[in-house]
């Protein structure tokens, strides 16, 4: 494993991590990044907004979140203890609220008026319509007209926090075509509008941007495992989509011996096309104005990726997290739909807690290297959200699969 | 000499202004778009660009969009957009720019990428999403080829970053007439002859105004202030709307070449 020091390395001063990042837009987009390049910047070197940023994660998203020794789940298992890091604690029962405050605190202090963003699953926009009706401002959600379909109860949600949810039908109408639709519509109106990207992805400074704002939870996590179990963890695991979760428990992580290993969903297999696994499953290409890897065909168009998780359901992967495979710094690993379910299953008796089926991965992961540990070994796991949004996914997925 | 340049030079020489256009490569299918190609190469365009088809085409419009789905739906992609242009290039000799998003030429390889299009007969490179701060190494494949990178720059391209888009551009420059996607009208005459203008002070290449330009009269009240112009959804939309498209394409390219020439009358 490398041991070189990562923090504070990357990006670099154009946006790359080694080969990966950038920022791959239309020359139209350039001045609207270098605003906010710039503007981030300015806000990152000063403590007022420091200060309010904390001030918002203590008394409106009531961080620090726990960190929870699973002990039935650790037994259950047989193996290495289990640590959760409890993000379904979080106001809006995940770690999305974290990013959206930091980047709605830019887009005030920038003297925007108007927020956007693309969702999936519709988590992250549930998050930007939360923070828009929190500071007074106009949210618009760019969701594909399939999403929009099955994910109704966040789409209810948006509605009543004052959102204005659009459908987009073009490409395979999901969660990437949400994402060019939103990027073709911020081009128009980027003077009075702040784009919210919901993860670790996208043109630069997204990714080292989101990360900032996500590295509260590594940071926490961090200071709560000396106190708690006297040492850092032994691995650090945690669920990736576009990867904001994972980058925010890795990040602090980084330069001190802990193995990290990201959960990609593995859908109904890695050989088969039905997954989301970018860098388990893809190769490296450009989208979305990063370089990264990607789920594509030989001819660099993009797949439609898949999983029983909508937020895992994203054909590219942050940079960092390319990055940090290629170092060897961070391992990847597939988890199919089932396993995550049937990890969702155990946490739900095992501990009294309903986890998204996104975190379900993570568990899932977990469980498989707790087994292979001995049992003076800690694994902290990120619980990226709750899961009552997917109860019913579950209940689909469980009936097609004959699953008790 | 690159027949871009050749172009432009002999336009220049007759007072006259470029009309160049831009026609998704596959769409509807293969043939149809050759023949639509040939159509456009002899019916008045300066420069054919070939629209690469991209699953994700994050800086077009829903005409251009809709287009690089039926190409795709119809089989086409990066390779067969690069044999469609050796295919045409046996019948004209008539510029050929391939306009696509980076991802394909990276799959596809950027030595390989600069290798087979010189061996096709193209003659420029015009690839949305690449500024120049990530375009050294599809550059550095081009540069033994000869192939221009043309580029792109906005309503809202500030002058420092004007220089750096010119320094290493070639053939012309896309001057981008309005904000937001590719897509037909929406176009303010004044407002654009104020940039054009600026713009045209500033850079060293052929400016060529795009986005919006769809009718006679836009290309009549664009080429008095500009070098020429680029019609991209217009022509795309004749393609959609099916029946005669090559006739119809050929009405169409006449009344932009008519505007054109009114805008810069041919001098005796």
């Amino acid at each position: 494993m490398s041991r070189e020091n990562l923090t504070g390395r990357y990006p670099d001063a154009s946006g790359h991590f080694g080969i990966f990042g950038g920022r791959y837009v239309g020359e139209t987009l350039i001045p609207v990044l270098q605003e906010v390049e710039r503007a981030y910047a300015e806000a990152k070197a000063d403590p007022a907004f420091e200060a309010e940023f904390r001030n918002m994660l203590k008394h409106y998203a009531g961080r620090p979140t726990p960190l929870d020794f699973a002990e039935r789940l650790t037994a259950a298992v047989g193996g290495a203890r289990i640590w959760l890091k409890r993000e379904d604690c979080a106001h809006t029962g995940a770690h999305k609220v974290n990013n959206v405050i930091g980047q709605g605190l830019l887009a005030r202090r920038m003297g925007k008026k108007q927020v956007i963003a693309e969702t999936g699953a519709g988590q992250h926009g549930v998050a930007t319509a939360t923070i828009a009706a929190r500071f007074g401002m106009g949210c618009k959600v760019f969701m594909g007209a399939k999403d929009v379909e099955r994910q109704a109860p966040n789409v209810h949600r948006m509605r009543l926090l004052g959102a204005e949810v659009v459908p987009v039908e073009s490409g395979t109408a999901t969660l990437k075509d949400a994402m060019n639709e939103a990027m073709r519509y911020w081009v128009n109106v980027a003077r009075e509008t702040f784009y919210v990207i919901g993860t670790v992805s996208g043109p630069h400074p997204y990714p080292a941007m989101v990360r900032d704002f996500q590295r509260v939870i590594g940071d926490e996590a961090r200071a709560q495992c000396l106190e708690r179990i006297g040492k850092l963890p032994d691995e650090i695991v945690a669920c990736v989509g576009g990867g904001s979760n994972a980058m925010g428990i890795f990040y602090p992580f980084l330069d001190d011996p802990c193995e990290l290993l990201g959960a990609e969903a593995a859908g109904e297999g890695l050989d088969t096309p039905r997954h989301a696994a970018s860098i388990t499953g893809g190769s490296v290409g450009e989208l979305h104005g990063a370089m990264t890897y990607l789920l594509q065909n030989d001819e660099g168009q993009i797949h439609e990726a898949w999983s029983v998780s909508a937020g895992l359901d994203y054909p590219g992967v942050g940079p960092e997290h390319a990055l940090l495979h290629d170092l060897g710094r961070a391992r990847y690993c597939g988890v199919t739909d089932r396993e995550a379910v049937e990890a969702f299953d155990l946490l739900c008796r095992c501990e009294g807690i309903i986890p998204a089926l996104e975190s379900s991965h993570a568990i899932a992961a977990a469980i498989k290297e707790a087994k292979r540990r001995p049992p003076t070994d800690n694994i902290l796991v990120c619980v990226s959200g709750r899961g009552d949004k997917d109860l019913g996914n579950i209940a689909q997925y469980k009936a097609a699969h004959n699953l008790a | 000499m690159n027949r871009i340049d050749q172009t432009f030079r002999d336009l220049a020489a007759q007072n006259r202004k470029a009309l160049i256009a831009f026609l998704t490569a596959g769409d509807p299918d293969y043939a149809a778009s050759l023949d639509i190609l040939k159509t456009a190469a002899a019916s008045g365009a300066d420069v054919l660009e070939l629209g690469v088809p991209f699953s994700d085409p994050t800086a077009d419009g829903p005409t251009i969009q809709e287009a690089s789905q039926r190409a795709l739906r119809a089989g086409m992609s990066f390779s067969k957009s690069l044999q469609l242009a050796a295919d045409l290039r046996r019948s004209t000799e008539t510029p050929i720019v391939l306009f696509s998003y980076y991802n394909p030429i990276f799959k596809y390889g950027l030595e390989r990428t600069a290798r087979e299009a010189a061996e096709a007969g193209v003659d420029g490179f015009l690839v949305v999403d690449l500024p120049p701060e990530e375009a050294g190494p599809f550059a550095d494949a081009l540069a033994p080829t000869g192939i221009h990178i043309i580029r792109l720059a906005a309503p809202t391209t500030t002058d420092d970053r004007l220089r750096i888009l010119t320094d290493g551009a070639g053939g012309f420059l896309y001057l981008i007439s309005r904000m937001g996607v590719t897509g037909t009208g929406g176009l303010d005459y004044d407002e654009i002859r104020v940039r054009a203008e600026h713009v045209k002070a500033r850079c060293p290449l052929p400016v060529c105004l795009g986005f919006g330009v769809s009718t006679g009269e836009d290309t009549r009240a664009l080429g008095a202030f500009s070098d020429g112009v680029i019609v991209g959804s217009a022509l795309v939309k004749i393609v959609a709307q099916g029946g005669d498209v090559c006739s119809n394409l050929k009405a169409r390219l006449a009344e932009l070449r008519e505007g054109l020439d009114a805008a810069a009358p041919v001098q005796a």
